[in-house]
């Protein structure tokens, strides 16, 4: 271990120090700022603090290759995120959902993640719950997940039924209107992943979208997002990054369909935004302050 | 005992009491369900109501009703006498607003649910736990990290079983066998496929390292494993990340638009890229002593890699405050029942 680096009793002697003679911003225990952390996220919540948002270009590209898709066009949900990542890419998959059902299209929920199915159902539980005109079978149908990874697209691109000889619940597709006839993946007019890691976009765009020139777009996580980014716009029509952009694209939704504004969950990216920005800026004074107590005390000749 | 140890004491007693008068008068922490119960026959006749609704609709038009929808009419019609009587219950979570009905009267399908609501109070036990961290570690933080890793880990494990070993492999080896067992919905009529005795093979090479003697025979399938997992890779790599992306570089330096004329934006966006990617490159390229014209060239492109690295981290403390926004909506909202503001307030 570096003899330089700071232990626990470090930080120990220096609080106590600082305890004895007064308050010192130097030697600030860690847990006040969790704590003011906390509340920056807690107050905007509790009280709905909510902002304008106006979708940017990159998030307009997304939005746009779903909409001028023609209704009923068949889209497949790769949904590859577990419950951890469900704080950030929720409200981005609902959206999507929402969006697709709004346009009729016939959507093939899929995942190649064990822990994601429940969010497949979630995703679902929407068009159940909000479009009941969606016929299981006819309008939609969820193929759950396969082991295999990457291994998965690369069969499902020539052979579907090879992996899906049946859907989540066990059901033989061929006696499901929309899967009778379903060779392989690349009759899909679009391919819409919402990812929290490997196997994710990146599996799906080298796999199926580059090589079979598949159509699609992605939502990502924040710390998934820039390695996605060169990816854009060629072998990735769009692509979300975080809910910043979630939020975008659900404002971007409620534009284009209005009548969604009365369905509070369709905003639950935007009510996001307000914890963001408080918790954002109390970041951005903490780094300024860092900066200045260190070069203050730089220019003092204070170590 | 220490002034601030009676502090947090006092106020750990008076939140806990709060907690304990509003559980036990039911005003937070209870989870209720819908049960909605399906007859079967009534199931079949409005599907073939809708077949019957669709052909009326075609007959107004001078169309025939597809053949695939004739038969399916026909086996309904079949199969309606053998599902009289049988029923199902499907139960779903219902949000505490649903217990009373549009008409204002309790709604009886809306009820208590003791197993969701112990679910709730795990969920709830094991968010502070995780969250105690930050005072420091402790014993509530280790076995809740310890449950969800075993937990993540057993149902990776059930539901790789039940897809990958039961569907993919024995439902291609023995599919009659399974389509009577435990794969109802298997195709009728599939032959077996022999084929997936070699992955079955290997499988059972790969757990001989269990074994007390012959453990080396597992290398053998591991060997083949990475040398197909690496081959299939190398292509999609080459043709995604490679080739592609050099197509995604060459672009113009100047972007002009027949109506608009120079594009400013556009064209100092290209250029941005152009340098970057080439200052990048030099930066890894380490044949040469990075000095001189390689060496500026070379700062150039750490710069490019530090706005890289910090739009990263930006999205990245994007995405945790996401997550814990989404755990405090949950103890907030789901919990404590708090009213989600321009919603319930």
């Amino acid at each position: 271990m570096n003899d330089s680096m700071p232990t626990d009793s470090d930080y120990q002697t220096s609080t106590e120090t600082s305890s004895a003679n007064g308050f010192d911003v130097r030697n600030l225990d860690r847990r006040w700022i969790f704590l003011v952390m906390g509340f920056s996220v807690a107050i905007p919540m509790l009280m709905g603090l909510v902002f304008p948002e106006e979708p940017s270009q990159e998030v307009l590209d997304v939005f746009d290759t779903v909409e001028n898709l023609e209704d009923g066009s068949k889209v497949l949900m790769a949904y590859d995120y577990d419950p951890a990542s469900k704080g950030e890419l929720e409200p981005m998959a609902a959206a999507f959902v929402r969006h697709c059902a709004e346009k009729k299209h016939k959507l093939y929920f899929i995942t190649l993640w064990p822990a994601a199915v429940p969010m497949l159902q979630k995703n679902i539980a929407i068009l159940n719950r909000e479009y009941p005109e969606y016929t299981y079978g006819e309008d939609y149908v969820n193929l759950g997940f396969r082991p295999g990874q990457e291994g998965v697209i690369k069969v499902i691109v020539t052979d579907i039924k090879k992996l899906y000889a049946n859907d989540v619940d066990g059901t033989d597709l061929n006696e499901l209107s929309m899967t009778a006839n379903l060779k392989n993946i690349q009759s899909m007019d679009l391919i819409i992943n919402v990812s929290a890691g490997t196997p994710g976009a990146k599996e799906w765009v080298q796999y199926a979208a580059t090589t079979y020139d598949i159509k699609m777009v992605a939502g990502v996580t924040g710390v998934g997002y820039t390695p996605l980014v060169p990816y854009v716009p060629k072998q990735l029509a769009g692509i979300l990054g975080a809910i910043k952009a979630a939020a975008e694209y659900e404002e971007a939704v409620l534009l284009e369909y209005p009548q969604l504004r009365k369905n509070p969950a369709t905003q639950e990216a935007l009510r996001k935004m307000g914890p963001q920005l408080v918790a954002h800026m109390l970041i951005i004074g903490l780094i300024i302050a860092g900066n200045v107590i260190y070069f203050t005390d730089r220019k003092r000749g204070v170590s | 005992m220490r002034t601030s140890s009676m502090i947090w004491l006092s106020l750990v007693v008076v939140a806990g009491g709060y907690l304990a008068v509003r559980t036990s008068n039911g005003s937070m922490g209870r989870a209720y369900v819908r049960h909605e119960t399906f007859d079967a026959r009534a199931s079949f006749e409005e599907q073939i109501q809708k077949i019957d609704d669709e052909e009326n609709t075609l007959a107004a038009k001078g169309k025939t009703l597809p053949k695939k929808q004739i038969l399916a009419r026909k086996k309904l019609t079949t199969r309606l006498g053998d599902v009289d009587g049988i029923t199902w219950t499907k139960v779903r979570s219902a949000n505490r607003s649903e217990l009373v009905g549009k008409d204002g009267n309790p709604d009886s399908a809306v009820v208590f649910s003791w197993s969701r609501t112990i679910g709730l109070w795990i969920a709830v036990l094991a968010t502070l736990a995780i969250m105690s961290f930050l005072w420091g570690d402790n014993i509530f933080y280790k076995l809740a990290e310890s449950v969800v890793v075993g937990a993540s880990a057993a149902y990776a494990m059930v539901v790789g079983f039940w897809t990958g070993i039961i569907q993919n492999l024995f439902g291609k080896l023995v599919p009659g066998l399974m389509r009577d067992s435990v794969l109802p919905g298997l195709p009728g009529g599939q032959e077996a496929e022999l084929i997936y005795i070699v992955p079955l093979v290997l499988s059972v090479l790969m757990l001989w390292r269990l074994a007390p003697v012959g453990g080396w025979i597992s290398r053998w399938p591991l060997a083949f494993f990475i040398g197909a997992t690496a081959g299939i890779r190398l292509v999609a790599y080459l043709d995604a990340d490679f080739v592609q992306q050099i197509g995604s570089t060459i672009m113009p330096l100047i972007v002009s638009d027949k109506e608009l004329g120079l594009m400013v934006g556009k064209s100092i966006g290209n250029i941005i890229i152009i340098i970057g990617v080439l200052t990048c490159l030099v930066y890894f390229f380490f044949s040469f002593e990075h000095k001189g014209l390689v060496g500026r060239t070379a700062r150039v492109g750490i710069w490019f890699l530090m706005v890289t690295f910090g739009a990263g981290f930006g999205f990245t403390v994007m995405g945790r405050i996401s997550l814990i926004s989404d755990r405090f909506s949950f103890l907030f909202y789901d919990w404590l029942w708090l009213p989600k503001p321009g919603i319930d307030a």
